[in-house]
C-alpha cells in the first residue's frame, strides 16, 4: 500500500493551532493524539499506583507473620485497588484509550476519530473514575471485597462505610468512560477507513481494537447493571443478593463474570495487534496468515462471551454446566494457537532484528504461551477444584496480564515512541529494562505456581510458615520488577532529553502501516488529504 | 450469679467426664490421628500428597495435563529458538516473503484441537465422578462464619460445634501457626463421607487440597461435595474465598480415625460439645447453636 500524506498545516482553518494555551490543549483536547497522549499518561500514573500497591503487598508477604500491613481490612483494601487499578486504570487505558486512539486513525488514514468531543469526555470520565477508586481506597478503612466486588461482603451489612460505595461508583465512570470510547472506536472504524483500505486490508491493531470495542459495547452495560444492584442494595433496600430478601449472591458472580470473562480479552487483544505489527515490523516481513490473524480474534471474542462460568467451577452451578463451559474455554485455545503459530511463521524466514520492542513482542509470546497453558490446566474443572483462587491462579493471569499486556503494552510504548514523541529511546537502556523486567517477574510469578499446588490461598497477609521459601523469592522478584521500573523511568528521561532526529520510518522496510507514511513526531493534524490505498 | 452456678456444673461434669474416659480407655479417641499430619512443607512444589482417592485422582490429571502442556511449551519453545538462530538479521539478511500455506494452518488447528481431546475425554469424566455425592456413610453440614468454621454431624443429632484457629501467640508445640484450630472435624477413615457446605454469613470457601475438596460456602444456598478419607492423619484446608478481615485465620483441621475411635468420639464429643437444648438446623440461622467455649464457661 501507497500514500499521499500531506500534513498542511495552513491550508486548514486553524484557528488554534498555533496558539493553542496549556488548558485548551490538554483539558479540553478533541485531538486524538492529544487525547490518547493523555490516556497513557493516565495509565502510567495508574500503573505506578497499582505497582506501589504490589510492591507493599510483596513486602508484607516476603516473610510469614509480617506487618507491613497492620490490619486485614487495611491489606482487603489494598488488594481490591490493585486488582481494579491495574485492570481499568492501567491496561485499558494503554493499549485503548493510548495506543487506540493514538493508531487506529492513523493506521486507517482517518484524520481523527468520528466524535472528537465523545472522545474528550471518554477521557475524563476515566479520571473522575480514578479519583473515586483512590477515595475508595483511602476512606475509612477502604473497600476490602476484592476486585471482583462479590456479595455479600461488599453489601451494607458487612462492608458498611461510603468507600465501598465510591469503589462501585468509579466502577460506572470508568464503565462509561469505556463505553463511550468503544462506540467511537467501531463508527471510526467502519465509516473513516480511507478510500481502498478494506476490512481485509485494515491493519490488524484495528482489527483488534475493532473487536475489543464490540466486546465492551457487549459486556459493560451487564457489569453496569450488576453494579447498580449492589448500589440499589447497599443504599435503597432492594434484595438483588440477599438470601434473606429471596436475592442469590450468585445471580452476581454470573453477571459478574459475564463482563468479567471478555474484559480478559479486551485486555489481550490490542496486545495481540501490537504483538503482530512489531513481529512483522522486525522480521521484515508482512503478517503471516492476516485473515486468519483477524478471524481468530473475531472467534475468540465471541467465544469469551460464552466461557463464563469457569469462574464458577466451585461455586453453585450444575455438572452439566460444568462439562459444558470447560469444553466452551477449552475452545479458545484453538484461535489462540492460530495467533501464536502464526506470530512464530511471520518470523520464520524474516530477517528478525533484535530491537527492544522486538525483544518485548517475543517475550510476550513465550511468557503468553505459558500463561495460556497453565489457562488449559485451570479450564479443567476437576482440577480447578483443586486450584481455584490459590495461587496457581494467581500465577496464571499474572502470566497472561503482568507479562502478557504489560509485554504488549511495553512492546507497543518502545515501537511508538519515536513517532509519538519524536525521541527515539535508547537501545542499550531499553533493552536492559526488557532483561531486568523478564527477570523480576518471572522470578516473582513463576514459584507462584509452586504455592498454588501446595494449596496456598489468594488474599492472604499471613500464611503458614511452610510457604515462607517461594514467598520470599516472590517477593525479591517483586523488588527486581521495581529496580527495572526505575531503568524505565531513565528511558523516559533519555527520551525526552534526546536530540536525535528521527525520520518518518525510522524501523525501516519492516514497517508499512500508514502512521510510518507521517511525519515524526506525528504532526497534530494528519490526513488531511484523505490518503488513497492501493 | 446463676451463670456462675451454670459454669461451676459444667466444669465439674467435664471434669468427670474426663475422669470417666481416662479410666474408660486411655485418653483421646482421634490419638490415631496424630501418627501422620499431611500438611504443606517448605519448598514444597507439587501438590499434597493425597490424602483420598478424589485427590489422587487430581493428581494423576494434573500430571496427565501438565505433561501435555509442557511439551506444547517447549515446542513453541523450541521453535522459536530455532526461529532465532536460523532467520535473525545476520543469518538470513533477506527476508522471505511467505504469507500463506494451507497445510501447515489446517495442521495448527487440527494437532491442538486433537490435543484438546485427550484432555477433556478424562477431564469430564472426572466432573461427573468429583459430583457424585450419593450414599455416603455419612454427612457432615459445615457452615463458614466470620471468622470460623462450625460443623454438625447429621447422622449425630445434636452434634454441632465451632472450629477456631489457634491465635499465633497460643501455638503450642505440635500445633501449626496458622492452620491448626482448637476443635477439628473428626471423620473415620475408609468411609464416604459427604460435605453439605453454606454460610451464615458472607462467601467462604471451603478448601481441602490434600482430599482434593473445594466448595464456595455460599449463605442461603447449600453446596455438596465429597471424599474418603485414606488413612488416619491430620489433614489442613483453609478458607478460600475472601470474607473480610479474618479470611487468612479461619482454617480447617481434619483428624482421620478408625471407624470405631471415630464412633467412641462422637460419644465423648456429644457429652463434651452439647448441651441440652434441641439443636435447630444451622443452616437456617446464621447463630451458631452452641459453642464449646460457651459449655465451657
Amino acid at each position: 500500500m501507497s500514500t499521499t500524506t500531506q500534513d498542511d498545516f495552513h491550508a486548514h482553518s486553524g484557528h488554534e493551532h498555533h496558539q493553542q494555551s496549556f488548558a485548551s490543549r490538554w483539558l479540553m483536547s478533541t485531538n486524538h493524539k492529544d487525547i490518547g497522549t493523555l490516556y497513557i499518561v493516565a495509565a502510567f500514573v495508574g500503573a505506578m499506583v497499582g505497582g506501589v500497591l504490589s510492591m507493599i503487598m510483596r513486602l508484607q508477604l516476603m516473610y510469614p507473620h509480617n506487618h507491613i500491613v497492620t490490619s486485614g481490612a487495611e491489606w482487603n483494601a489494598i488488594i481490591t485497588a490493585h486488582g481494579l487499578i491495574m485492570i481499568f486504570w492501567f491496561v485499558m487505558p494503554a493499549l485503548i484509550g493510548g495506543m487506540g486512539n493514538w493508531f487506529v486513525p492513523l493506521m486507517i488514514g482517518a484524520p481523527d476519530m468520528a466524535f472528537p468531543r465523545l472522545n474528550n469526555m471518554s477521557f475524563w470520565f476515566l479520571v473522575a473514575g480514578f479519583i473515586f477508586v483512590m477515595l475508595g481506597l483511602l476512606l475509612g478503612t477502604g473497600t476490602g471485597a476484592g476486585w471482583t466486588l462479590y456479595p455479600p461482603l461488599d453489601n451494607a451489612q458487612y462492608s458498611p462505610g461510603v468507600a465501598t460505595d465510591f469503589s462501585l461508583f468509579s466502577i460506572h465512570l470508568v464503565g462509561i468512560s469505556s463505553l463511550l470510547g468503544a462506540i467511537n472506536f467501531i463508527a471510526t472504524i467502519l465509516n473513516m477507513r480511507a478510500p481502498g483500505m478494506t476490512m481485509h486490508k485494515m491493519p490488524l491493531f484495528c482489527w483488534a481494537i475493532l473487536v475489543t470495542a464490540f466486546l465492551l459495547v457487549l459486556a459493560i452495560p451487564v457489569l453496569a447493571g450488576a453494579v447498580t444492584m449492589l448500589i440499589m442494595d447497599r443504599n435503597f433496600g432492594t434484595s438483588f443478593f440477599e438470601p434473606s430478601g429471596g436475592g442469590d449472591p450468585v445471580l452476581f458472580q454470573h453477571l459478574f463474570w459475564f463482563f468479567g470473562h471478555p474484559e480478559v480479552y479486551i485486555m489481550i487483544l490490542p496486545a495481540f495487534g501490537i504483538i503482530s505489527h512489531v513481529v512483522s515490523t522486525f522480521s521484515k516481513k508482512p503478517v503471516f496468515g492476516y485473515l486468519g490473524m483477524a478471524y481468530a480474534m473475531v472467534i475468540i471474542g465471541f467465544v469469551g462471551f460464552v466461557v463464563w462460568a469457569h469462574h464458577m467451577f466451585v461455586s453453585a452451578i450444575s455438572t452439566d454446566s460444568r462439562v459444558y463451559f470447560e469444553v466452551a474455554t477449552l475452545v479458545i485455545a484453538v484461535p489462540t494457537g492460530i495467533k501464536v503459530f502464526s506470530w512464530i511463521a511471520t518470523m520464520w524466514g524474516g530477517s528478525i532484528e533484535f530491537k527492544t520492542p522486538m525483544l518485548w513482542a517475543v517475550g510476550f509470546i513465550f511468557l503468553f504461551v505459558i500463561g495460556g497453558a497453565t489457562g488449559v490446566v485451570l479450564a479443567n474443572a476437576p482440577l480447578d477444584q483443586e486450584l481455584h483462587n490459590d495461587y496457581f491462579l494467581i500465577a496464571h493471569f499474572h502470566y497472561v496480564l503482568s507479562m502478557g499486556a504489560a509485554f504488549a503494552i511495553f512492546a507497543g510504548f518502545y515501537y511508538w515512541i519515536g513517532k509519538m514523541t519524536g525521541h527515539q529511546y535508547p537501545e542499550f537502556w531499553g533493552k536492559v529494562h526488557f532483561w531486568s523486567f523478564f527477570i523480576g517477574v518471572n522470578l516473582t510469578f513463576f514459584p507462584m505456581h509452586f504455592l498454588g499446588l501446595a494449596g496456598m490461598p489468594r488474599r492472604y497477609p499471613d500464611y503458614a510458615d511452610a510457604f515462607a521459601g517461594w514467598n520470599y523469592v516472590s517477593s525479591v522478584g517483586a523488588l527486581i520488577s521495581g529496580a527495572s521500573t526505575l531503568v524505565f523511568f531513565y528511558v523516559l528521561y533519555r527520551i525526552f532529553t534526546s536530540k536525535e532526529v528521527l525520520a518518518d520510518n525510522y524501523w525501516g522496510e519492516g514497517a508499512t502501516t500508514l502512521e510510518w507514511a507521517v511525519p515524526s513526531p506525528a504532526p497534530q493534524h494528519t490526513f488531511l488529504d484523505v490518503p488513497v490505498i492501493r | 450469679m446463676k451463670r456462675g452456678i451454670v459454669s461451676v456444673f459444667f466444669g465439674l461434669s467435664l471434669l468427670l467426664l474426663f475422669a470417666h474416659a481416662a479410666a474408660a480407655q486411655s485418653a483421646d479417641p482421634t490419638a490415631a490421628a496424630n501418627a501422620y499430619v499431611n500438611a504443606p512443607h517448605a519448598w514444597q512444589m507439587w501438590l499434597p500428597v493425597p490424602g483420598s482417592p478424589m485427590e489422587a485422582q487430581i493428581d494423576w490429571l494434573m500430571r496427565y495435563v501438565l505433561w501435555i502442556m509442557t511439551g506444547v511449551v517447549a515446542f513453541v519453545g523450541a521453535l522459536m529458538v530455532y526461529v532465532f538462530i536460523r532467520f535473525n538479521a545476520r543469518a538470513n539478511p533477506v527476508p522471505g516473503t511467505v504469507t500463506h500455506n494451507t497445510l501447515i494452518e489446517i495442521l495448527w488447528i487440527t494437532i491442538p484441537s486433537l490435543l484438546l481431546v485427550v484432555i477433556i475425554v478424562p477431564s469430564v469424566k472426572m466432573i461427573l465422578y468429583q459430583a457424585d455425592t450419593s450414599n455416603p456413610y455419612m454427612t457432615v453440614t459445615v457452615t463458614g462464619h466470620q471468622w470460623y468454621w462450625e460443623y454438625s454431624y447429621n447422622s449425630v443429632p445434636g452434634l454441632d460445634y465451632t472450629s477456631y484457629m489457634i491465635p499465633d501467640d497460643q501455638i503450642k508445640p505440635g500445633e501449626i501457626r496458622r492452620l491448626s484450630v482448637d476443635h477439628p472435624m473428626v471423620l473415620p477413615v475408609g468411609e464416604k463421607i459427604k460435605f453439605v457446605i453454606t454460610s451464615g454469613d458472607v462467601l467462604h470457601g471451603f478448601y481441602l487440597p490434600s482430599l482434593g475438596v473445594q466448595k464456595y460456602a455460599i449463605p442461603g444456598t447449600t453446596l455438596t461435595s465429597w471424599t474418603i478419607i485414606t488413612k488416619p492423619g491430620t489433614y489442613f484446608g483453609q478458607c478460600n474465598q475472601i470474607c473480610g478481615l479474618g479470611h487468612d485465620a479461619m482454617p480447617i483441621e481434619i483428624k482421620a480415625v478408625p471407624l470405631a475411635d471415630y464412633l467412641a468420639w462422637t460419644k465423648q464429643a456429644l457429652a463434651t460439645y452439647t448441651d441440652n437444648n434441641a439443636a435447630p438446623n444451622p443452616a437456617t440461622t446464621s447463630q451458631p447453636v452452641l459453642k464449646l467455649a460457651d459449655a465451657a464457661n
